[in-house]
């Protein structure tokens, strides 16, 4: 298990009035085989941390700090550098499995594109790829040939997940992969990513706001609010013994399956003061 | 408690597809096949199931937003379709929705206010100070203002649109509110607001609701009885508890199994 990512001190703010933080003073660091999530409310900075580590930052923010990506700091890479890394070693999952593939292109074309950029694979060799890598996530290798409109939003977010594991990459970030997704579906894409992630000894960054989400995939937990992180622990440490008060007050929204909680809204007048405190 | 006040009998839906690579074609899928549901006076039945399993169209059907094929739906006895459309409206009145996206059920021209006292305004209920009246007392029962009404919904975030939503259905004293999907786009801490909104509700005001939801944990938290459905078909229904304790389909077992969080907790 060896250190993947280290991000120190990293802010993001808007261009235009940098004493706006949407990311204030983010530390993390991911290690090799270990699945971190990162949870938290809409608005609370989790998304454009990932982004940040990939480089696609929206033109109107900047922002500072250090992301160290296998020893080397890729938050100062120019974009072509940036594109070297970006797919091949840093693989990327996002939220909406209908909107991210292109409707004209079938799947396996969209699959070979990365193979063919960065490893350089053309013909068969390409194809017996392709069809390796569907079988891996669980389709059935002859669906190259279909369009994204044939297959159902559990097998595009497979496709989507064939896509960004075909370099083999050292780092899956995964922007809510499985909140469109149906129940049932959403049990067999976490069971998938889990056993993607060991058997190729991916480090993992998976983005959610679903506690049960995080109780079934996580081994750490890192939760942000307001731009922040609060608090960063063990999945047992953060789910069941959480030490800040916005942490616990989250927790306490969550329904549970057994209907035993009393559901308490989160008071954030209590929480201001207690922040101030 | 036990008076039925909704039933829904034998209700079938078809919808006609364009299938094929350019939609020559066409496949007939049964959005409803032989549904039944009943709702219980002052509780709460949940529907639940998976997209496409006919859940927002049985919500449709029993409040006649959409013709069915075959079926019928009584409210409080009385046989919906065979209303002509004028008694049909001053029926509506007790039947009330409040619908999933709060960022698109709310008409962006028009103030919240005029948006919460439309339902007053068309079934002519009390003169204009009247209805001002109730329109800001219900606004205050959901957590709002009186200032808020002259906001234009943009102004709220999504919780409070939804407030918006939940006002605007009540204020005409409906006994029966059809909820789809009411919390499934908010953040888990609205969540939480708005689910105890709607219980706090549901007892200071009487109200039944029929709660369309594909969320299982939230479901544990609100409804008395559910009804699962899979395909346009009901396939299990029962109480609460005997629903999550001892699920008798598999399907219903499939998808209690599939809740995310149930391995570690």
């Amino acid at each position: 298990m060896t250190e993947i990512l280290n991000i120190q001190q990293l802010s993001v703010t808007p261009k235009n009035n940098a004493s706006r933080f949407l990311v204030k003073n983010a530390s993390l660091r991911l290690s090799t085989g270990k699945t971190t999530c990162i949870v938290g409310e809409s608005g609370s900075g989790k998304s454009l941390t990932a982004l940040t580590i990939m480089g696609l930052l929206s033109k109107q923010l900047t922002s500072s700090g250090q992301v160290m990506f296998q020893g080397q700091d890729i938050s100062k890479l120019d974009d072509k550098a940036m594109q070297n890394i970006r797919g091949a070693k840093i693989g990327m999952i996002f939220q909406e499995p209908m909107t991210s593939l292109n409707p004209v292109l079938t799947v396996g074309y969209q699959i070979g594109e990365a193979l063919t950029a960065h490893m350089g694979l053309k013909g068969d060799a390409l194809k017996t790829r392709i069809a390796a890598l569907l079988t891996q996530v669980g389709i059935p290798p002859e669906r190259a040939g279909s369009y994204p409109d044939e297959l159902s939003g559990g097998q595009r977010q497979r496709v989507m997940i064939a896509m960004s594991i075909a370099c083999e990459p050292a780092l899956l970030i995964a922007d809510e992969p499985t909140t469109a997704l149906d129940v049932t579906v959403q049990a067999q894409v976490l069971k998938l990513l889990d056993e993607l992630k060991s058997r190729m000894n991916m480090a993992m960054l998976f983005i959610t706001h679903d506690f049960g989400v995080v109780a079934d995939i996580a081994d750490d937990v890192i939760v942000m609010f307001r731009g922040e992180i609060v608090e960063t622990g063990t999945r047992e440490q953060v789910l069941n013994h959480p030490q800040h008060p916005y942490t616990q007050a989250l927790l306490a929204c969550v329904p549970d399956a057994e209907g035993l909680k009393t559901l308490k809204p989160i008071d954030y007048a209590w929480l201001n003061t207690e922040a101030a405190a | 408690m036990s008076e039925i006040i909704l039933t829904a009998n034998n209700l079938n839906k078809t919808y006609t597809q364009r299938s094929g690579r350019f939609g020559f074609g066409s496949t007939e899928i049964k959005a409803l096949n032989n549904v039944s549901v009943q709702l219980k006076a002052g509780s709460t039945l949940a529907v639940v199931g998976e997209s496409g399993s006919g859940k927002s169209t049985l919500a449709r059907c029993l409040l006649q937003l959409q013709p069915f094929d075959s079926g019928e739906v009584l409210f409080q006895g009385q046989n919906l379709a065979a209303l002509d459309k004028q008694a049909l409206r001053s029926v509506r009145k007790h039947l009330q929705m409040v619908f999933q996206d709060p960022f698109a059920s709310l008409n962006p021209r028009m103030r919240v206010g005029d948006i919460v006292g439309e339902g007053l305004l068309i079934h002519g209920l009390g003169n204009k100070r009247e209805q001002q009246a109730q329109v800001q007392q219900m606004l205050e029962r959901v957590g709002l203002t009186a200032a808020d009404m002259q906001k234009y919904p943009h102004q709220f975030s999504g919780g409070q649109r939804q407030r918006i939503g939940i006002a605007r259905a009540l204020v005409l004293q409906p006994k029966v509110v059809i909820c789809d999907e009411p919390v499934s786009a908010l953040d888990v801490s609205v969540q939480a607001q708005i689910l105890l909104l709607l219980k706090q509700l549901q007892q200071e005001m009487g109200l039944s609701y029929v709660f369309i939801s594909h969320d299982l944990r939230v479901v544990r938290h609100i409804a008395d009885d559910i009804v699962v459905m899979h395909k346009g078909q009901v396939v299990e229904q029962g109480t609460v508890a005997d629903i999550y304790q001892a699920p008798q389909q598999a399907y219903t077992q499939q998808l209690l199994q599939a809740i995310p969080g149930r391995k570690a907790a």
